[in-house]
Formats: structure tokens, C-alpha cells, sequence
């Protein structure tokens, strides 16, 4: 069945990126919950989307990196196209009151540069691990750090696959919590990408850490990887500067 | 004293459960009210999973209507899966609201709706997961008043020695009556303790309170009588009729998940009641008479609601949405209103003759031509004059080949097996009319690829429905018709190809049948199947017909009834049904003759559009048919430039210096 062939297609005159957070709660929502929950809450905001065309159009918007369901994140990021020039500001205000309190959105920019998706090219992640002895776990992190490859196992869509999870970790830092020990660390993201979960595995391989599922797992930001070789920059330096 | 959230403990679970994000509650539009803050606590259930539940408009409606009390709170939860229940019963978090995560025994009132029967083994888990008593008789002054509401409620005497209360017919002012007196028992500083409460709300009126009434049983197994064992409780317990709809716009803040659910769409009632008289319907029967919404009411929801929950796509629901008085005037205000946006029309369930083409034209304006859904429900002439289904195969057969002239090339077609006086032949007919069907589409369309999916279902006779005294058909003379169709389907070499089947076979018929139609006796074979781990029975994947059979066996070996007697077996009129003294409104000789007119193929007209026939509702209950037209009109909505748009700032900027 043909769509009204009447209908318009108005192009996208202007592409806002969002980073949002994924906080407490639902911190449990996956992917595609989220992906519904913001496509109503830009309907309700009355942000002027762009739709695809076609039989079935859809709002102009594209995901980066999604972090894992029951994953907490501070850096999450969203590109969308709008019909009109919208203020990001205002964007900006009007989806935090229309998301659920812990879907939160944190900043709005003009996208001013290519190559977004290219620019988070690590995450720094907070692992929070109840019941882990700070000093246990600073061996651990210490003896993963002096090793050239940490091998781990995952099931993928593509089957259960072997990969290394040292290489992709350019900087870990052990921190001790009120009642846990705490793990910061860089990743770089690759294919496979190397997830929190997998640093853990890989941690419990090379020393004898007992981890007690679950961590409290939170991405802290995403973007380029600075001068230093370790910091996590902020992704939107380019489209700030006009 | 306050109530401590589980959720520290529920976060620990969740990593380790499937889709974790539906225990998590955070929907939108939901309320968490501070719990020191009012005088009495709801917590609303929908007995199956958080998917299935969480669009249902009964408890959507009334957690708003209870939450808009200032001295009440309401909170909701759902059946947990078998992943969580047993990681619950590991650590002992107790069953908790998803609104507050509160535990559920912490709560004045434990509220169940139940739309099926099926659902009663995951209200007794629930129950039990809170910590509370499966049985009403072992519960204490802090344990919650169980009530069971919903359609399966006409008939609680399975489920009467595990609930408190039940509720029959439209909750709104009902639960607002229980509040009252919940509240002001609680002023008073709950004197004489539960049973005084029960007693209250038994003398009301308000509620049926089983363990006032005692059944007494005849040496065959039949009952002798329902005796009322406490003074100023009345004999028989009255269903509640809301009057005038569009005085209870509700939900006005309709609940959107996270979660993905089964509905993904808003839903608006456009009108309550069906009198069309299909006699195995008990939606039809008990919910009478007919009360419309107006047009303009429902263009207020529709507008309101797409505003405060963002959904693309509307329902306009009922029990047959097609007979709305207004229906083209209103599909098409919408339409109009609507048309360039993303926002779709459904009509979930329309009658073959009420649809034309005109409704079917505005309905997919918007491009979107989801599959259209009939429901003959019988094969024959013959057998749809005795159900009462007044369509014939040339209003079918009409409507769909306006249907695939028009686009659609889908139709999905409902039927049920095991009717009253059914024979093979009847069930045969359904393959004649799909291939009719088929070839009337192809000549209207064109089109070599067109498709119609026959949909059927075994008949489970219901209570308060002409049918409640009629033999059910046994499950192997169910699945054998179904094999005679499919095998007549299969061999149309013509357009066999083109016709789908869906069906069930007949076993979980003969479990709702004893739900359905069962008395007290019942509730130990609910409870035996829930010992042994039944859960989610509606669910093929979870149900077990022969935890069923086999519970029935030890829970009725010392009674002279078994499964066949509540399910195979006609009844006579003199018979005591368990349901008599629950009152639908519907005058039971009345029933009675419907029932021998179905014998005799005399069909009967529905009330809004002829003279009255006494089925006894509204002069017993004191109620109207409420219809149009209201020759109300749908105007545009007027269109403002969206908020968030750079050059808004300059143009308000304008209007304030102005003022």
C-alpha cells in the first residue's frame, strides 16, 4: 500500500546533539526502552521533528555507544534533525521536563562539526564493588595493568568470542568507597568493544578477586582521548565554538 | 509509622532477572505520594505480567480517581516472572508496588482486576509473596482487604475464600465509597477491627463480603442455598453503573511505560455497555445499558492525551466501537484534526455490519492500513441465530470486499467452536466462508495476494449470559471439529493457500469453563494448582492442563462433582447457581427465555434501536440507555509555532515587553 503520496517530506534544516543521563532506577532501561521513551517525549517537548520518508517514516535520530542495560551513565548522546532551527536551550529544558525523573538530559548543542560518532573514542567508567577490599582490589587492578594481554570470554550476537581486554585499557585508578572499593577506568572503544563487565572478568583472571555481582556500574563521560593520552574530553568542544 | 521502600534490596535481584526495566515503575504520569501524607492505601494488581497489565484501562482509571483523593494514595503492581519470584523468595523481598516499591501488606486495601479467571493463581502468588495469608479467614486487623473487581468478578465464588471483598460492575464511585468508609472506620480509630470493616462495607452495599454469605450443598452436588449469616447484610450484592461518561473523563493522565507493552497506543473509551445481545457475550450482558461518550468529550481526551503521553496511535475503544451513534462524524473530526501528523486511528473492535466504507476511508487516511479484524463468531446462518450474531454472509461478505477494494489486503476473521447446539457442519462453514471471502477479494481488488486469517476459539459458557446454563463441549470433540476445518481449509485447492488458521486446542477451555462457572469447591483446585507451581495460566508457555485435571482430582475426591460436571453438564432452570445472589441487573427468567429462544433460532433486537424487552437492567438497576447524536462538531485545533524554536524568543519577547 502506497503512503498518500501527498504527504510532505520536509528535509532537516538543523541537527541538535543531546547527551542525557541514565540514572538510579532506570539505570534497567534498555536500548530500545529508551529509544520509545524519547521519541514520545520529543512529541510531547513539540521539538519539530524530521521524519524519514517512506511507508513507515521515522523520526530523524541516531544512538551512539548505548550503554548496557543496568548500566548507569552520565554520557549518553543522541543526534536528532529538526524541520526548524530550534533554540537548544529551550530543547533542552522542554525534554527534561517531559523525560522521567533519571532520564535526564544534561546538555543540547547545535551540531557544528562532522564526525561525531568518530570523536567518543573512550569512556570513563566508575565501578563500584560492595564488599571488595580496597586492597584486593588494588593488587588486582595492579597486576591487570602489568599484564600485556588479558584474555576474556563473551557471548556476542555473533556466538561466543575471545578477546583481549587489557589492551584497551589505557588507565585504571582504584578508590576507596564508604562501603566499597572503587574502580575508575579508561576505555578505548574498539571492536569487540570492551564493556565494564569484561574489565571485571579479566580482573578476577589475573588475581584472586572475589566480585560480587552486582557492581555498580556508572559511564562517567564519553569523547576524544586528549594530549595526556588518558583523559576523556568533552565531545561538543567542536560545536561550541562557532 | 512509615513504610520502607524495598528497592535497596530489589536492586540487587535485577541484574539477574529478564527485562528488569519492568520492576522498576518510573512511568510516566505515574504518582508516589509521601505514604505518611493520607489516611488510606490502595495498591492496585493487574494479575499477569507488567507487559499485559500495565495498559489496562481499568486500573489506569482507577489509580487517577484514587490518587486525585487528597487523603488516599494509590500505587500499582503486576505479576512478577518465575525468575524474580524465586530470586524474591531466596532474599524474602516481599511483593512491592512498582509506583514506591512499598510491600504490599503495608496497604489498607489489595485491589485485583481481573479481565479472565486465569489470572487467579498469580493473585494468590501475589498474596503470598507479600507475607500475607492466602486465606481471608487466617488475615489480621494489619493485613490488607483483599477485593477482586473486573468482569470475572460477576462470578468470585472460586476465588471467595481468598478474597475479602469483590466488586461488581464500574469501579470509579465504587472504590470512592470504599475509601469513605475505609477512612472514616480509620478516624474512628478502627473499632471492632476487620470484621466490622467487612461488615460496613458488606451493609453498604458496596461489595459482595463472602464470608457473610454460606452455601449450603444437595447430597448430588448441586447447591441447596446461599444463606446470609449476619444481620443488616443484604441477600443479594448489586453491580455499580456509572451514569453520564463524560462526567469521568478518565484516564486523563494515561500511564506510558518504559517498558515495551502490548499496546503501544493511548486508548479512549468512547462508550460503555453493548446491548447488541449476542447471548454467549458476558461483556455484553453485564455491562448494560449502552452510555456514550460525546464526541466532543473524546476529541478532549484524544487531544489532552496525545499531549501528556506523546503516542502516535489512538484506540477508540468499546465493545463494539463501530455502533457509537456519532462514529463517521467523529473518525472523520479526527481525521481532519490529525491529518499531516504522525497520529493513527484504530478501532479495536468493530461489527461487520456497522463498518462501511466511508469509516474504513477515514480510519486510514493517515496511510496506515493495519489489518482489519470481523468477528462472524459463527460459521453458519444457522449458528449465528442462535448466538444472537446478527450478520449475514452478505453484510460479511460486502464489508470485506469493501475492505480490500479500498487497500487492505489483510482480513482477520473470529469465530468460536463448541457453541449450543453445534454440529460438525456449523464448524465446516467457516472454511466456506473464508473461500468466499478470498474470492470476493480478489474480484473487488484485483490482486492475487490478498490474505485472510480465520481466528478461533473455543466457547467457555459464562455467567449471566443466556448461555450460563448450557452444556460446555468437551475438549476432544472441540479439537476434532478444529481438525475437520483446518483439513477442509487445507483441501480448497482454489484459495486454501490464502487462508490462515489460528486456534487453540480445547484444554484451556475446560479450565476457565470450571473457573468461569465454578462455586466454592473450586477455590482448593486453584489453590492445589497454585502449591504445585501454577502460574501464568493464560500463557501457553506456562499452562498446564494436567496440573489442572490432576488438582481437581485430589481438591474434589471427597466431593459427588468433578470437572465434567462443571463444565459438559446442562443446567435446569430450578437450579441454584452459584452467581445467583450477585445481581447483574438482568432478570433471570429473561435469561432463561433468551436461552430457549437460542434453541429455537428466534433472534432478539437490540434496545437502542427498538422497544425495550425487558432483559430487567435498567428498571432493576435505575438506569438508561445514554446514546446520541449530540450533533456536537469536532473543530480544528487551533496551532500555536512549537516552544523550543530559536525565533519564538524574539516574537515573545514582543508580547511581554507589550504587557
Amino acid at each position: 500500500m502506497a503512503r498518500d503520496p501527498g504527504r510532505e517530506i520536509v528535509p532537516a534544516v538543523q541537527k541538535l546533539r543531546v547527551q542525557h543521563a541514565k540514572r538510579g532506577p532506570l539505570r534497567f532501561t534498555s536500548h530500545r526502552d529508551f529509544q520509545r521513551a524519547f521519541e514520545r517525549a520529543l512529541k510531547r517537548a513539540e521539538v519539530p521533528m524530521a521524519y524519514s520518508a517512506g511507508f513507515s517514516p521515522h523520526p530523524k535520530i541516531s544512538y551512539a555507544n548505548a550503554a548496557p542495560t543496568g548500566v548507569a551513565s552520565e554520557a549518553e548522546y543522541v543526534e536528532i534533525g529538526v524541520v526548524e532551527v530550534c533554540d537548544p536551550k529551550k530543547v533542552l529544558a522542554a525534554l527534561d521536563r517531559v523525560l522521567p525523573p533519571g532520564l535526564d538530559v544534561i546538555d543540547v548543542v547545535q551540531a557544528n562539526s562532522p564526525d561525531f560518532v568518530a570523536r567518543l573514542e573512550a569512556s570513563h567508567w566508575k565501578i563500584e564493588l560492595p564488599g571488595v577490599a580496597y586492597a584486593a582490589l588494588e593488587d588486582a587492578v595492579t597486576k591487570f595493568l602489568a599484564a600485556s594481554e588479558v584474555l576474556v570470554e563473551r557471548m556476542t550476537k555473533s556466538g561466543l568470542r575471545t578477546f583481549d581486554a587489557r589492551n584497551a585499557v589505557i588507565r585504571g585508578v582504584t578508590e576507596s568507597g564508604s562501603d566499597c572499593a572503587i574502580l575508575l577506568v579508561v576505555v578505548r572503544h574498539g571492536v569487540p568493544a570492551v564493556r565494564p563487565d569484561d574489565v571485571l572478568v579479566a580482573l578476577t583472571k589475573v588475581a584472586d578477586l572475589a566480585v560480587e555481582i552486582p557492581a555498580r556500574i556508572t559511564r562517567l563521560a564519553q569523547g576524544p582521548i586528549l594530549e595526556d593520552g588518558w583523559s576523556v574530553g568533552d565531545p561538543f568542544a567542536l560545536d561550541r565554538i562557532h | 509509622m512509615s513504610v520502607q521502600s524495598v528497592f535497596p534490596q530489589l536492586e540487587k535481584l535485577l541484574p539477574k532477572v529478564q527485562k528488569p526495566v519492568q520492576y522498576v515503575g518510573g512511568e510516566l504520569n505515574a504518582v508516589v505520594k509521601p505514604w505518611d501524607d493520607v489516611l488510606v492505601r490502595w495498591c492496585l494488581m493487574y494479575p499477569d505480567a507488567y507487559e499485559v497489565g500495565i495498559p489496562n484501562q481499568g486500573v489506569q482509571i482507577l489509580y487517577e480517581v484514587l490518587n486525585e483523593r487528597a487523603d488516599t494514595l494509590c500505587e500499582r503492581t503486576y505479576a512478577v516472572w518465575p525468575d524474580l519470584e524465586s530470586l524474591m523468595r531466596e532474599h524474602k523481598v516481599p511483593q512491592f508496588t512498582v509506583d514506591a516499591h512499598r510491600p504490599i501488606g503495608a496497604f489498607d486495601l489489595f485491589g485485583v482486576s481481573f479481565s479472565t479467571e486465569l489470572g487467579y493463581t498469580n493473585m494468590l502468588n501475589a498474596i503470598d509473596l507479600a507475607g500475607v495469608p492466602i486465606h481471608s479467614i487466617d488475615r489480621g486487623d494489619n493485613d490488607p482487604i483483599v477485593v477482586a473487581g473486573g468482569h470475572a468478578a460477576f462470578n468470585p465464588e472460586p476465588i471467595a475464600n481468598f478474597i475479602d471483598a469483590a466488586v461488581l460492575g464500574d469501579g470509579e464511585q465504587a472504590v470512592l465509597a470504599i475509601t469513605d468508609i475505609v477512612a472514616a472506620f480509620k478516624k474512628e480509630g478502627s473499632p471492632g477491627g476487620r470484621n466490622e470493616l467487612l461488615l460496613r462495607l458488606a451493609k453498604s452495599g458496596v461489595a459482595y463480603i463472602p464470608k457473610f454469605y454460606d452455601v449450603e450443598y444437595l447430597p448430588d452436588g448441586r447447591i441447596r442455598q446461599v444463606k446470609v449469616n449476619e444481620q443488616g447484610v443484604p441477600w443479594r450484592v448489586a453491580k455499580h453503573t456509572v451514569m453520564n461518561l463524560d462526567e469521568w473523563p478518565y484516564p486523563k493522565a494515561p500511564l506510558v511505560p518504559i517498558a515495551e507493552s502490548v499496546h503501544e497506543r493511548m486508548s479512549v473509551e468512547i462508550f460503555r455497555g453493548c446491548t447488541r445481545g449476542c447471548r454467549f457475550c458476558q461483556a455484553g450482558m453485564i455491562t448494560r445499558p449502552v452510555r456514550e461518550r460525546s464526541m466532543t468529550t473524546i476529541a478532549e481526551m484524544v487531544d489532552n492525551g496525545l499531549k501528556k503521553t506523546g503516542y502516535e496511535e489512538i484506540g477508540l475503544l468499546s465493545l463494539s466501537s463501530a455502533d457509537h451513534s456519532e462514529i463517521a462524524e467523529l473518525a472523520k473530526g479526527l481525521a481532519d484534526r490529525y491529518e499531516n501528523t504522525q497520529t493513527s486511528l484504530s478501532l479495536p473492535s468493530t461489527r461487520v455490519d456497522a463498518f462501511n466504507i466511508d469509516l474504513a476511508n477515514e480510519l486510514s487516511r493517515n496511510g496506515r492500513r493495519s489489518g482489519l479484524t470481523f468477528a462472524p463468531e459463527g460459521g453458519s446462518e444457522r449458528i449465528r441465530r442462535v448466538i444472537n450474531k446478527q450478520v449475514s454472509e452478505e453484510d460479511l461478505i460486502r464489508t470485506v470486499t469493501a475492505a480490500y477494494a479500498s487497500g487492505w489486503r489483510q482480513v482477520k476473521l473470529y469465530f468460536m467452536v463448541g457453541l449450543p447446539t453445534e454440529e460438525d457442519e456449523d464448524v465446516l462453514q467457516i472454511a466456506k466462508l473464508a473461500h468466499e471471502v478470498i474470492k470476493a477479494g480478489r474480484e473487488a481488488s484485483g490482486r492475487k495476494d490478498i490474505k485472510c486469517t480465520v481466528s478461533i476459539g473455543g466457547f467457555v459458557p459464562k455467567p449471566h449470559t443466556p448461555f450460563q446454563w448450557a452444556a460446555q463441549l468437551d475438549h476432544p470433540t472441540t479439537d476434532s471439529r478444529l481438525y475437520k476445518l483446518r483439513e477442509a481449509i487445507r483441501l480448497d485447492k482454489e484459495f486454501g493457500k490464502a487462508i490462515g488458521v489460528r486456534y487453540h486446542d480445547g484444554k484451556p477451555g475446560i479450565v476457565e469453563g470450571i473457573l468461569s462457572r465454578g462455586d466454592r469447591r473450586i477455590g482448593k483446585v486453584i489453590e492445589q494448582v497454585w502449591r504445585d507451581g501454577g502460574r501464568f495460566d493464560g500463557w501457553s508457555e506456562h499452562f498446564s492442563f494436567e496440573k489442572w485435571m490432576n488438582a481437581a482430582q485430589i481438591a474434589l475426591a471427597d466431593e459427588p462433582v468433578d470437572v465434567d460436571w462443571y463444565t459438559v453438564r446442562e443446567r435446569e432452570l430450578s437450579e441454584v447457581l452459584p452467581w445467583d445472589h450477585l445481581d447483574s441487573g438482568l432478570d433471570k427468567e429473561w435469561l432463561w427465555d433468551d436461552w430457549q429462544d437460542s434453541l429455537s433460532d428466534v433472534e432478539v433486537d437490540d434496545c437502542r434501536w427498538t422497544p425495550c424487552f425487558d432483559c430487567g437492567v435498567c428498571d432493576h438497576m435505575g438506569t438508561e440507555i445514554q446514546v446520541g447524536p449530540t450533533n456536537q462538531v469536532i473543530l480544528p485545533l487551533p496551532t500555536f509555532p512549537s516552544p523550543v524554536l530559536q525565533k519564538a524568543e524574539l516574537e515573545n519577547q514582543v508580547v511581554v515587553s507589550g504587557a
